[in-house]
């Protein structure tokens, strides 16, 4: 088959048979191109899809983009049962296997650094939200003073009041969701061979409810997982207002990069605005 | 060669995972390389940008009546065309003012 050859990740060579159903981004399933002690994974797909007009045009399609994303994801994680991958940036496309050779060739001693620095190791994610609403309801259930609830304030003063208690019961709620968030990526980087903070996701639209105000990579080896979930599961309930949620185990994305210092992106803090 | 160890069952992650997750790492993580096919890198992460507001699912987006990028010519072939109509509609217009006797238009 003509066509350009897409590029999920580089691996070392590995034995174990890649899942069976794997459509890969264009109907094609993946396959493997050794050279030297690295293989790459690749997969044919059509220049009218994967050439550079195609290309750009596709990626401003949302569902297309969705589509191979998802497709994209699904071959990484199958590698990740079987190895460790080095997973590729979306839509990395060569003419030929040549041009995957020549790439694998100049990139060979930093893949092999990355390679062994991921070597036996996986990516979780970690993201905090702040459920204000469930907390107000909460804390007013608690705390309900007497003859207090439902009444409608009778005077400006009154209103103005109320506001301002309801802004620091909010306020108190975003310092204490600081502080859990903070607390909690120390812990767990404390557990993790490294970690990244990334932007946190929009909740209003990512579908999820609440306020995320930390949005976390882990890179935890894969012994030290199950561990690492645990201990994850056991600060789920610690909080009132404040959700966890675990996401895993990924490929090391978020670390795939050469370590040169902080990651761009990294500066953003938990509880910082959107 | 490379034989994992058991790891725990996977959470919100593999067929359900949730798109933004999905987005946010294989569209702004992993590895860079300039392939031989060259699509401008600002091109998607402002893309990312723009869909770090977006969604679980682009259904549920317009569940929500979220359909922006529809409109938005940076996302959407759609709009882009819409926007060439207009503009084609606007500039008949204003060559009609500028010389009547050209553009066919309706009998007074």
């Amino acid at each position: 088959m003509t066509g350009l050859r897409y590029v999920y990740a580089v691996c070392r060579p590995f034995d174990t048979p890649l899942q069976a159903q794997l459509g890969g981004v264009a109907g094609d399933p993946p396959r493997l191109l050794p050279h030297g002690d690295l293989v790459a994974v690749v997969s044919h797909v059509p220049e009218a899809d994967f050439g550079e007009e195609a290309l750009r045009a596709h990626l401003e399609d949302l569902d297309w983009l969705t589509a191979t994303a998802r497709a994209h994801q699904q071959v990484v994680d199958a590698l990740t049962a079987v190895t460790t991958p080095l997973p590729l940036r979306l839509a990395t496309v060569f003419r030929d296997d040549s041009g995957v050779r020549v790439m694998l060739e100049e990139r060979e001693s930093a893949f092999r650094r990355t390679l062994d620095r991921l070597e036996g190791r996986v990516e979780w994610g970690v993201k905090v939200y702040v459920e204000p609403e469930r907390t107000e309801q909460a804390d007013s259930e608690r705390s309900a003073a007497p003859a207090e609830p439902e009444q409608r304030p009778v005077s400006g003063r009154d209103y103005l009041r109320r506001r301002r208690r309801q802004s620091r019961a909010n306020e108190d709620l975003w310092s204490r969701a600081e502080e859990f968030a903070t607390g909690l990526h120390r812990t767990l980087s404390g557990r993790a061979d490294d970690a990244r903070l990334h932007a946190p996701q929009n909740p209003r639209l990512s579908g999820a409810e609440g306020r995320n105000v930390l949005n976390a990579a882990y890179l935890v080896g894969r012994d030290a997982s199950e561990e690492f979930v645990e201990m994850v599961d056991r600060t789920k309930d610690d909080a009132p207002g404040i959700r966890v949620e675990l996401t895993g185990p990924w490929a090391a994305y978020s670390f795939a990069g050469e370590q040169e210092g902080t990651e761009e992106g990294a500066g953003k803090k938990a509880g910082e605005d959107s | 060669m490379t034989t994992p160890s058991r790891l725990p069952e996977p959470y919100g992650q593999g067929q359900s995972a949730n798109l933004a997750d999905i987005l946010e790492r294989v569209l702004d993580k992993g590895v860079v390389i300039a392939g031989d096919i060259k699509i401008n890198l600002l091109d998607i992460e402002l893309l990312t940008i723009k869909l770090r507001l977006v969604v679980a699912s682009v259904d549920k987006a317009k569940e929500m009546g979220i359909d922006w990028w529809e409109s938005d010519p940076a996302l959407s072939s759609r709009a882009r065309h819409d926007e060439l109509t207009r503009e084609n509609a606007a500039l008949r217009e204003r060559l009609r003012e500028l010389d009547p006797g050209r553009v066919p238009r309706e009998a007074p």
